[in-house]
């Protein structure tokens, strides 16, 4: 019941990001959108996935995204509004790809497949919290990932500082 | 009770969300507002890692990459704004139409 609530909070604030022409308004539902996909994912026993949603998208990237429409757009006048275009175009895109997906998902039944009949949830459900088993992981199968990521962050992040700084001022 | 959440309907929601992003990189034209619209593809790609990852008989594996593409999607808004940002600060837009018409002429 609880996860048919936060669908439906992640659908209807994702919708209104679409249909509104407020830059800011925009943010506000994305940020929304992002709070019950968190939800969902404690729903399906993913806490520490969660909790990194938290941090990483609301707190890092909705903030980006945020300072990215005050310092590309003056607040005050019509540049906070955006225009649609291809309007035509992009809903019948999206209902095909819409009714594609859902199509496939009704067909494949994945719930009838053996491996996920046969999986046993029962263990996750038991555990109090998964973060002990995912530095376990992150320690021993996934340690060469783990640090291709740091180095990815740390390459993103100068580039990303680089970019930004004004070069005729330094 | 909370076990029983069928996984059609995990899929069908981010079958939902993806297609809402498919629409927003469509149809707006502001970057910011692109950009968003990828984020939320980014999110759909992932509730469909965590609803898999709850069947995995090896434990968590599409959590653990969940994790992984989270943080590439961090390194991308980053670099992503700051190029943004300096597109703006070049062409006083930001709107990707009028971008490609200034380059234009």
């Amino acid at each position: 019941m609880l996860f048919y609530i936060f669908a439906a909070l992640a659908v209807i604030s994702g919708a209104y990001m679409v249909l509104t022409r407020n830059l800011l308004y925009a943010g506000f539902s994305l940020l929304l959108t992002l709070l019950s996909v968190a939800a969902i994912y404690v729903l399906l026993f993913a806490d520490f996935v969660a909790v990194t949603q938290l941090m990483v998208y609301v707190g890092g990237v909705l903030v980006l995204i945020l300072f990215g429409i005050m310092l590309s757009s003056r607040v005050h006048d019509k540049s906070v509004m955006s225009e649609n275009v291809n309007v035509g175009w992009g809903i019948s895109i999206s209902l095909l790809t819409l009714i594609g997906l859902g199509y496939t998902i009704w067909q494949a039944s994945f719930s009838s497949l053996p491996w996920i009949q046969q999986a046993n949830t029962d263990i996750l459900a038991g555990q109090k919290s998964t973060v002990q088993y995912i530095g376990i992981k992150l320690m021993t199968d996934f340690v060469l990932p783990f640090e291709i990521a740091s180095l990815l962050l740390l390459i993103a992040l100068m580039g990303a500082a680089y970019i930004a700084t004004d070069k005729q001022k330094v | 009770m909370l076990t029983q959440i069928p996984l059609e309907h995990i899929l069908l929601l981010s079958a939902v969300l993806f297609s809402l992003g498919v629409l927003a990189v469509i149809t707006k034209r502001h970057a910011v507002l692109v950009l968003m619209g990828i984020e939320l593809i980014f999110n759909a790609a992932n509730l469909n890692l965590v609803a898999f990852s709850r069947h995995d008989p090896q434990l968590m594996q599409g959590q653990l990459f969940s994790l992984f593409v989270i943080i590439v999607v961090a390194a991308e808004a980053a670099v992503a704004l700051a190029i943004v940002l300096r597109v703006y600060q070049h062409f006083k837009t930001a709107n990707l139409n009028q971008i490609v018409s200034k380059e234009n002429t």
